[in-house]
């Protein structure tokens, strides 16, 4: 962080931080201060940059300032096959890869009319629940090292690892997977990692208790947290901000409940809710949220029935690698859906999951081409990281810090 | 009642001269409208008391390149109380590029707006801080328009000297 | 290093100053973590107890350009990015080095968009550039002993003529 000067910031940009007052960015420059926080800072989890109008410690004004990583997402999904969207769908939330790809999956078997073989639903169900976990341990440790409790970052991403382990037997990769194809997932989830995932959600509990113990019964944890950053749930809903950040100020809004999609309403499991709406309630909601998907995940284990994992739908659906390398019929059909697209009727949908973040949809347009026409994210960070000029308000400098890590904006898929 | 007809009803009641239409895709209800009604229309949904839209998701437009209207703005949103998810949509011809701003509605329009904004150029009325919102300010055109290339158009952003 | 052993009794050592120097800088390599996106997960990994960067006496990851000597650019660097990126390294002192992590950061990668630059060699000096999409945290870890290796052959002439960048120095008046 250093003094910034006039040309430092765009006058467009001034104009939004002294909007509501009529001194000159010469006189807050003399009398306030104008304190520039990002694109690189430890604390902003990525690349947002945040402009504060200061007075003493006193946050009176911010304005977040998007875009440093925007990678024209959309206007490529305009350029690209469906098939070849999936892997772009990793790099949103590049903490839930896996989540992501679920939801690309979803909008375009929804658009395009695809039957997914139960098996194939219940893997999903799997890796969306286990991304969950992943998501919210890196935002735990994340948001505890930003208050300096450094230990607990280490032990939550040990845990991670585990996890990213899985994912190496399941796909072969360990952090950008790419596994769901459209029609279901890549290949079949084998037993070793069936096990292994029996295995990690044994002993999932016991280590979150771990890590909780360091931080419960933290005071400094706890002080730094408590009554920081309030939002009420009328405030949150009127901001858009879905996903744990929502729950935390008392609305029980979950859209594996409100619009079931995949399999979740066969399965039984509670919304953690809390009504305070600080930032201490937004992570309790995240631990909650853990043990919940655990759960989740176990009741899945039960329930995996056997079978397919791809639809039948030989003109929509990519065939595996081994049929397409010895059988005629299956490899004309991969080179139809490889060079042409999978053609979707005309039409449009909006699909949306509730990712680890909150409420992450796609809009797609189709024109009955091989590509979308149009293709727009509607990602949970982007909306969420709206509340923050209204959370920072009145805190100190310090609680910013506490502010974004409670918010947990992933900049990949707030910027696009 | 169906809750589709109760929309239908309220909005066709009230909005008498607003053209609208209602269509029905893949279990998504979507109602067309003129641009001029939009901001009434949107208080309603959001304030009576049966429909509560309380939660905008999402405002975008589409680019339909050829068309006599080229732009179509849509917005979903989502009412808690009923589970129930609704699309509008308005069209926006590119001559007379502009549409009211939804922001005194809800809170979450202003910064979807603005992205909107960013990438076809639809100006919001009436918004209260109308800036790009990824593209740096000095950027002179509006990415996810049909006629502006997928790579860019050579120079129009700088690189820091080497 | 096992050298104290032989230097218990007031014993002394001779070698150039420049393998010293070398040998000591190549050791304590202090990355500046210049996080963007996903790649900035890996690198994170890289410091979990897992893959361990301690181990490579590189766990100083500071977040300030003015105690480091090795950029790690981890992440699609945007057009709006590119001028931060640089001033950041502009602010590091010499000598130092850079890592390109990852594809997107090495050639624009699958982002062959508008708004990413294609590689970000066409404004930073990269010593060492790191294959994958995300690398994975060993690859990183590789990328680091390739760095290692070539401080260790640096001198002390090679930094004789070297030409100060031109800042931009802020005028607070």
């Amino acid at each position: 962080m250093e003094k910034l000067i006039k040309d430092d910031v765009h006058p467009k940009i001034v104009q939004a931080l002294l909007k509501d007052t009529d001194i000159t960015i010469e006189d807050a420059l003399e009398n306030e201060m104008i304190l520039n926080m990002g694109p690189q800072h430890p604390a902003t989890h990525g690349v947002l940059r945040v402009l504060l109008r200061l007075d003493g410690e006193t946050v009176i004004g911010c304005v977040p300032e998007l875009g440093y990583l925007h990678r024209g997402y959309e206007k490529m999904a305009e350029n690209m096959s469906y098939y070849e969207y999936i892997p772009h769908t990793d790099r949103l939330d590049y903490i839930s890869p896996m989540a992501n790809n679920v939801a690309w999956v979803l909008a375009v078997e929804k658009l395009a009319g695809i039957e997914v073989p139960p098996r194939a639903q219940y893997i999903r169900m799997m890796v969306a629940e286990l991304a969950r976990i992943t998501s919210h341990l890196v935002a735990v440790g994340a948001f505890a090292m930003d208050v300096g409790a450094l230990t607990v970052f280490l032990w939550t991403l040990r845990e991670r690892e585990k996890v990213l382990d899985i994912w190496d037997i399941l796909c072969g990769a360990r952090f950008t997977n790419s596994y769901t194809r459209i029609g279901g997932v890549a290949n079949d989830a084998p037993p070793e990692a069936l096990a292994k995932v029996k295995w990690f959600i044994d002993q999932f509990d016991d280590n979150l208790t771990e890590c909780e113990k360091l931080l419960n019964t933290n005071r400094i944890f706890i002080e730094r947290l408590e009554g920081i950053g309030v939002m009420s749930g009328e405030l949150a809903l009127d901001l858009g901000v879905t996903g744990p950040s929502l729950r935390a100020s008392g609305i029980e809004f979950d859209l594996r409940r409100a619009t079931p999609y995949l399999k979740y309403n066969e399965i039984d499991f509670n919304i953690p809710t809390y009504t305070e709406g600080d930032s201490l309630a937004r992570y309790f909601v995240r631990v909650d949220e853990m043990r919940e998907s655990a759960k989740i995940v176990r009741q899945i284990l039960e329930k995996m029935p056997q079978g397919e994992v791809l639809a039948n739908s030989p003109k929509k659906v990519l065939p595996h690698k081994t049929e397409i390398y010895t059988r005629m019929e299956e490899l004309i059909h991969d080179f139809m859906i490889v060079n042409f697209g999978i053609n979707p009727p005309v039409g449009e949908i909006y699909h949306a999951i509730e990712g680890s973040k909150g409420e992450l949809g796609f809009y797609l347009v189709s024109k009955g081409e091989g590509h979308p026409w149009k293709c727009k994210i509607r990602s949970p960070s982007f909306n969420n990281l709206q509340a923050l000029p209204h959370l920072v308000k009145g805190h100190m400098i310090s609680d910013v810090v506490a502010i974004i890590g409670s918010i947990d904006p992933i900049m990949g898929e707030a910027d696009k | 009642m169906e809750f589709k007809e109760l929309i239908q009803q309220k909005l066709q009641s009230n909005f008498p001269e607003a053209s609208l239409e209602f269509s029905e895709y893949k279990d998504e209800f979507s109602v067309k409208l003129d641009k001029k009604f939009i901001v009434p229309v949107c208080t309603l949904l959001k304030e009576d008391a049966d429909l509560q839209f309380l939660l905008c998701e999402d405002i975008t437009a589409v680019d339909w390149a050829t068309r006599k209207n080229r732009f179509t703005v849509v917005y979903h949103i989502f009412s808690l109380k009923n589970k129930f998810r609704l699309k509008l949509k308005a069209d926006v011809d590119e001559k007379d590029c502009n549409i009211d701003s939804v922001s005194s509605v809800w809170r979450a329009a202003n910064w979807q707006e603005r992205e909107c904004y960013d990438m076809y150029g639809i100006i919001f009325n009436n918004h209260p801080d109308l800036r790009r919102m990824y593209m740096p300010e000095d950027f002179e055109y509006h990415p996810l328009r049909k006629d502006f290339p997928l790579l860019g158009i050579p120079g129009s952003l700088p690189l820091p000297k080497k | 290093m096992g050298l104290e052993a032989k230097l218990n009794q007031d014993g002394f050592l001779v070698t150039k100053l420049d393998a010293i120097i070398g040998w000591a800088r190549k050791n304590s390599v202090w990355p500046m973590p210049m996080g963007i996106s996903c790649c900035a997960i890996e690198m994170m990994a890289v410091g979990d107890p897992k893959y361990d960067i301690a181990r490579f006496g590189s766990e100083v990851m500071r977040f300030t350009p003015r105690q480091c000597d090795l950029m790690i650019v981890a992440g699609t660097v945007t057009y709006k990015m590119s001028h931060v990126v640089k001033k950041i390294y502009d602010q590091m002192p010499d000598p130092k080095w850079v890592i390109a992590m990852g594809a997107c950061t090495s050639t624009g990668g699958m982002y062959r968009s508008y708004s990413v630059v294609q590689g970000i060699d066409q404004f930073l000096p990269v010593d060492v550039y790191v294959a994958g999409c995300p690398p994975r945290p060993d690859n990183l870890l590789n990328a680091l002993i390739m760095i290692q290796e070539k401080i260790g052959k640096t001198r002390a002439r090679d930094f004789q003529d070297l030409k100060l960048p031109e800042l931009n120095v802020i005028q607070s008046n």
